[in-house]
């Protein structure tokens, strides 16, 4: 037999189509039957969200690329422009999926159950017309800034993202024709309820109800057609960094600069007048493959707002409440807790409050000397940040390493990195080359025996927010080992020399990938030598070249290989030789899949890891990542039972199968199994299960008898 | 029991490292953070001599964040000391008052021997590893950026220490100065190198032959400690490991061979420059081990900062090994042991007896040894000028233990007891001292002239003496049977400047039987 070269382009996908596969299956919730119907709504709205962005970066990026002239091929074989023309078919499909899902499925289903979407606002009542025209003078008219363009005036900045409506008009009793748009404000809520009587709930979209008014806006002109549109720029931020003296001042810099990127997308409303379009195009040097004619509402993360409707919650899965970490009950002294043994968390089916309380109640403490955290993404008033200001106003040292290159939220993290400064915080914006992805915290407190480090290590940001939405693992534990590693990272991230060797933690870019590498590699050896070898690995997406070649290798050893990557998958499973014994899966809940976990059989002595890391290069290689072991046998358990409950799920759970699509796992004859349905359950019988029972207290009193 | 938090600071050629330890208990050292910034400030110094502006603020810098540092574990004391890199800088009075103004911190210059000396005792610190090594016959060699220093141990006691100028930072210079490429680096090297170590086997190594070899660095230290996974007590390495990493850094080039050892790539160089210098030394010596203990400065700082507080007791005894070391010069230059011996023993005594007197330690009596010790050594070169010859001999020579103001002390009091005492603040007086280690000299050089009074004939007639102080008398008393008229004699002269410092009449008796 040859020797198989498993880095052969041939046995692996392309990062983006793989994208576009994973927004399909987001689309596949909406399309779902089972789901309740406002689910559906919100499924829908997340996979246009996550196509704006994918456009902005990825789109963007081999923009970039093909412009540049940049002809390097990718993980497999597609040169940039390649893939540029494969993913515009693929994206244009997905669009008319979403509108098609939109438009069939949802508005019916939506009426049946009573919310009327008048999508056209010539399908208005006279009385709903009027009203609304009351509505529009009221609220709207005093925050629109019409435009008209013609030779004295310029083309106006149409800014990203952002909805508006173009009009072709001409002066009374004038022929020329001239163009004028409105941005349909931001400020106002885009739907609009219509008075109705009964039940039953009647909506309309914000731009409905201004195309409708738009001569009011060009008084002495005549209206000659007014379509909705919408406009996506490259967004990719490229900083300079050993150039930017000052990395904050670079970041405000690119931020304004973002408005004005090249459009690289425009969105119209179906049947909008050829005249109107070609000015368009032609204003905004618009590529006709970069034309989307949309039939239906543009913008679909409106939908969004439209599950917010009060009303309609028996359409909506009843939200789960995180529940109380068994360990850590309220009111209980955190720190106490960790003496007593390392505590897993599993969010968002276990509540994110004890992370808040940590750094609390680490402010408060006077025998706490210091509080180290890495901050990438936060939510808006983090209740993190300001127990950081606290502990530095209470004469703690607090250092917070603020990632300022989080992308899109870099404006946010600025204002905060401030407040931050000012309360007397030691601030770090970020690496110079590499963002701060590790999730750790460190609380340095001085105890009777001398110092002791407790530490919070985690998959997921320090975003309360984000929290009950994401699933993520969070471990708190005061051993040594990892309390020693934690400091290391810390003094790295402050700009000193690496320490002299890692106890328990790897970190990334300098030592991640290496031991990834060769956890694989003694799995493959295992095999080799007949012993038991099997990897469960679980992330968000997996496109490192050098770790899907040793999965491959080690596949091809005999090691059985079981992933669970909810995102981009660039490896492919049923080659022969190569990934016959891998499979791949990705689950798409309720809550975002966020959690990475990696097991390693290890002859029969299984190694349990968490991280923030996924199996990518930008993670592997660019980023400051953190993977940590869990030691303790009860909490690996509970880790093993994760990936064992994913690994079973029918119901949310799609199988990469050896053509490159993705399918529902086949349910026939079988119970069925939703794992986050399954977990919420759990977390509920734990919690009820730790809390006391109440002392039985009776109204007559019983005396003591001398005996 | 109380926790004390100590911060140690290492200033030295190559980085500044400042250590954090705890000490809680009874001999319970644990260090508690570990933050290195790199800062070459040797190239500087070899080569120009000076500190450039720019590293000063950069040391400057990075000191200011050592001390918040600090202030956040709220350590109890601390110690900053530099190393040769700052020793050798001309403008050395200037930075360090610079540092002192913008940080705060006060830069300790560590001459040396002190430098060396607390190398040798974060190895001590080591406790029952190092023990265990010294029982068979074992050199230390502690490569710094400037120079290197090899000691000799004999039976577990330290017996003598040279200085070689061959750093790492100094020979890189020199590569660099004559644009050496990287396969002729080892050739050079070697030149450069046996030159002095052939002189230094033949004067002091000599037939002795050595099986281990500790090596203090800051180069294969690291990744020797994280061979074994960061357990310094199992970190050897026998030749032929030694010589297979040798070959590997020889033939791979500096990013594999970062990539592979797990260091960081500008270290690569100097690191190939310590391997080469431990193997060559190995050779000499015919060690057929190697130990790394990957131990700093730093940890040699706390060890003595811990020992002086009480807090934590060494096993070592590292005045033995001073004395030692000081025997061993005596020999090298033909001085009497016997009498050595006697004039030890009757200063002793006397120095005892006088403790109400001169109100000086243990310390001061470890001088008074070292002095009897060394007392002759000069006559080796000229029997008429013992005083000032020994004198030379002493300042010349490295003591591992004892600071240049101790060896100054030593040397004043040796000096004395031949030449003429000279008093403070005359020309020519008492050189190197302030006020208080003069008194010390005068003191101890009283007691060495009574003493060398009753041993006057080099015939050790003083057995049994026996000293007592009334009033404003010493009575020494003598149990012998033989003739000690001329002890008597000279003894009476010897007294004269014994009453002037103590205005104690000392009075020697005979027993009477």
């Amino acid at each position: 037999m040859g020797e198989i070269d498993f880095c052969n382009p041939k046995y692996y996908t392309n990062r983006e189509l793989s994208w576009i596969l994973f927004d399909h299956r987001v689309l596949c919730e909406a399309r779902d039957k089972n789901i309740p119907l406002f689910e559906r709504l919100k499924f829908l709205s997340i996979s246009a969200s996550n196509l704006d962005e994918f456009f902005m970066i990825r789109v963007a990026s081999l923009k970039d690329m093909v412009n540049a002239g940049y002809e390097k091929k990718d993980i497999a074989g597609m040169t940039p422009s390649e893939q540029l023309a494969a993913i515009d078919a693929a994206i244009h499909e997905l669009v008319d999926l979403q509108y098609s899902t939109w438009n069939r499925s949802l508005i019916p289903q939506l009426k049946k159950n009573g919310l009327h979407v008048i999508d056209r606002h010539e399908e208005l009542t006279e009385e709903e017309g009027a009203f609304l025209d009351k509505y529009f003078e009221e609220n709207v008219y005093p925050v629109l800034t019409p435009m008209a363009v013609d030779s004295s005036r310029p083309f106006p900045l149409v800014r990203n993202k952002t909805l508006n409506i173009a009009a072709l008009v001409h002066k009374k009793n004038q022929e020329e024709l001239e163009f004028a748009t409105v941005q349909v404000p931001s400020v106002l809520d885009r739907i609009v309820q219509l008075p109705t009587e009964g039940k039953a709930k009647k909506v309309i979209f914000l731009e409905e109800i201004i195309e409708r008014n738009m001569h009011k806006l060009f008084l002495n002109y005549d209206i000659v057609c007014a379509y909705p549109f919408r406009i996506m720029r490259n967004a990719d931020l490229s900083i300079e960094e050993d150039e930017a003296a000052d990395l904050l001042k670079e970041i405000e810099k690119q931020l304004k600069k973002r408005q004005w990127g090249e459009a690289i997308r425009l969105e119209v409303e179906e049947g909008m007048d050829k005249k109107l379009l070609k000015i368009l195009e032609k204003e905004l040097h618009l590529e006709k493959q970069n034309l989307y004619r949309i039939p239906g509402p543009l913008d679909l993360t409106v939908l969004m707002k439209l599950y917010g409707l009060e009303g309609f919650e028996h359409l909506k899965t009843p939200k789960h409440v995180p529940q109380q970490v068994p360990e850590l009950p309220q009111g209980c002294s955190i720190f106490d807790e960790i003496r007593k043994g390392d505590i897993l968390l599993h969010h968002p089916y276990q509540t994110f409050e004890p992370v808040v309380d940590f750094i609390r109640q680490a402010a408060r403490d006077p025998e706490v000397l210091a509080i180290k955290q890495t901050l990438y993404r936060v939510s808006g008033n983090s209740p993190i940040i300001s127990a950081l200001a606290q502990a530095a106003e209470n004469g703690k040292q607090v250092t917070v390493l603020v990632e300022l290159k989080a992308r899109f939220d870099e404006e946010h993290n600025i204002v905060w990195a401030k407040m931050l400064e000012k309360a007397g915080c030691h601030v770090i914006y970020g690496l110079v080359g590499l963002k701060t992805h590790s999730k750790i915290t460190l609380v340095v407190r001085r105890e009777e025996d001398g110092i002791r480090r407790y530490v919070h290590l985690g998959t997921g940001n320090y975003n309360d927010a984000t929290a009950k939405l994401y699933t993520d693992i969070g471990l708190f534990t005061c051993g040594e080992a990892v309390g020693q590693d934690a400091t290391a990272v810390f003094n790295m991230l402050s700009g000193y020399s690496e320490p002299l060797v890692w106890n328990k933690l790897s970190v990334a870019p300098l030592w991640l990938k290496d031991k990834f590498l060769y956890l694989i590699d003694r799995e493959k050896k295992n095999a080799l030598g007949g012993h038991p070898a099997r990897i469960v690995a679980k992330m968000n997406s997996l496109c490192d070249r050098d770790i899907i070649a040793a999965l491959y290798e080690a596949s091809a050893a005999g090691v059985k290989i079981d992933l669970i990557v909810r995102g981009i998958c660039c490896l492919r499973t049923g080659i022969k030789g190569v990934s016959e014994n891998i499979t791949v899966r990705s689950i798409v809940g309720n809550f975002l899949e966020h959690s990475r976990i990696f097991y390693f059989e290890n002859d029969e002595n299984y190694e349990i890891y968490c991280g923030s890391a996924d199996w990518m290069p930008r993670n592997l290689e660019r980023r400051v990542e953190i993977l940590f072991p869990v030691d303790r046998p009860k909490l690996k358990e509970e880790l093993l039972h994760i990936l064992q409950s994913q690994l079973k799920d029918n119901v949310k759970a799609s199988v990469l199968q050896e053509d490159g699509t993705y399918t529902k796992v086949d349910k026939r004859g079988k119970s069925l199994f939703q794992s986050q349905e399954t977990f919420c359950q759990e977390a509920l019988k734990k919690a009820r299960a730790a809390v006391p029972e109440e002392v039985h207290v009776t109204r007559t009193f019983i005396p003591e008898v001398h005996q | 029991m109380s926790v004390k938090t100590f911060a140690a600071i290492d200033v030295g050629s190559y980085e500044t490292v400042m250590k954090l330890f705890e000490f809680s208990g009874k001999n319970s050292m644990r260090e508690i953070d570990c933050i290195s910034r790199r800062l070459d400030l040797g190239t500087e110094t070899y080569s120009h001599g000076k500190i450039g502006n720019e590293k000063t603020d950069e040391l400057c810098r990075t000191l200011k964040e050592f001390r918040k540092i600090m202030n956040a574990y709220r350590v109890d004391a601390f110690r900053a000391c530099g190393t040769s890199a700052v020793r050798e800088t001309e403008n050395f009075t200037i930075i360090q008052d610079q540092i002192a103004q913008r940080t705060g911190i006060s830069l300790e210059v560590l001459s040396n021997m002190e430098q060396r000396f607390l190398d040798y005792k974060s190895v001590a610190s080591r406790g029952e590893s190092f023990r265990r090594i010294i029982e068979e016959k074992t050199a230390i060699l502690d490569i710094g950026g400037g120079s290197i220093q090899l000691s000799l141990f004999d039976n577990d006691t330290l017996v003598s220490t040279q200085n070689l100028r061959l750093g790492v930072l100094r020979i890189q210079d020199y590569l660099n100065r004559f644009d050496v490429s990287h396969f002729k680096m080892e050739n050079f090297i070697d030149e450069m190198v046996m030159a002095q170590l052939g002189n230094y086997k033949k004067l002091y190594l000599k037939d002795r032959e050595i099986r281990n070899l500790i090596v203090i660095d800051e180069y294969i230290s690291p990744w020797a400690v994280k061979r074994t996974g960061g357990n310094p007590d199992k970190a050897f390495l026998d030749r032929e490991t030694f010589g297979n990493i040798l070959r590997q850094m020889r033939e791979g080039n500096p990013v594999q061979l970062a990539g592979s050892m797990g260091i960081p790539e500008e270290k690569v160089p100097l690191m190939f420059i310590s391997a080469i210098l431990t193997n060559r030394v190995a050779e000499l010596m015919g060690a057929g081990q190697i130990w790394v203990p990957g131990v700093t400065l730093c940890d040699g700082i706390a060890y003595e900062y811990a020992e002086k507080n009480k807090m934590f007791k060494g096993e070592h005894d590292f005045e033995k090994d001073i004395l030692a070391c000081a025997m061993n010069t005596s020999k090298r230059f033909m001085g009497s042991t016997k009498r050595s011996e006697t004039l030890e023993n009757i200063s002793t005594t006397i120095f005892d007896s006088m403790k109400k007197v001169h109100g000086l330690g243990k310390r001061e009596l470890l001088y008074l040894r070292l002095a009897a010790i060394l007392h002759d050594c000069g006559k080796y070169i000229s029997m008429v000028n013992i005083g000032e010859t020994s004198y030379n001999i002493i300042t010349a020579t490295e003591i591992i233990g004892l600071s240049h103001l101790e060896r100054a002390i030593v040397a004043n009091v040796v000096r004395f007891n031949h030449s003429r005492f000279t008093y403070y603040g005359r020309e020519d007086g008492v050189r190197g001292l302030d006020r208080e280690s003069y008194m010390t000299v005068a003191k101890l050089t009283a007691i060495l002239r009574l003493a060398g009074g009753l041993d006057r004939s080099h015939k050790q007639k003083m057995k049994g003496l026996r000293a007592a102080l009334k009033d404003n008398q010493l009575v020494l008393t003598v149990d012998t049977a033989v003739d000690i008229t001329l002890e008597k004699g000279f003894f009476e002269e010897k007294g004269e400047f014994f009453q002037e410092v103590f205005s104690v009449e000392p009075v020697l008796k005979l027993k009477k039987t």
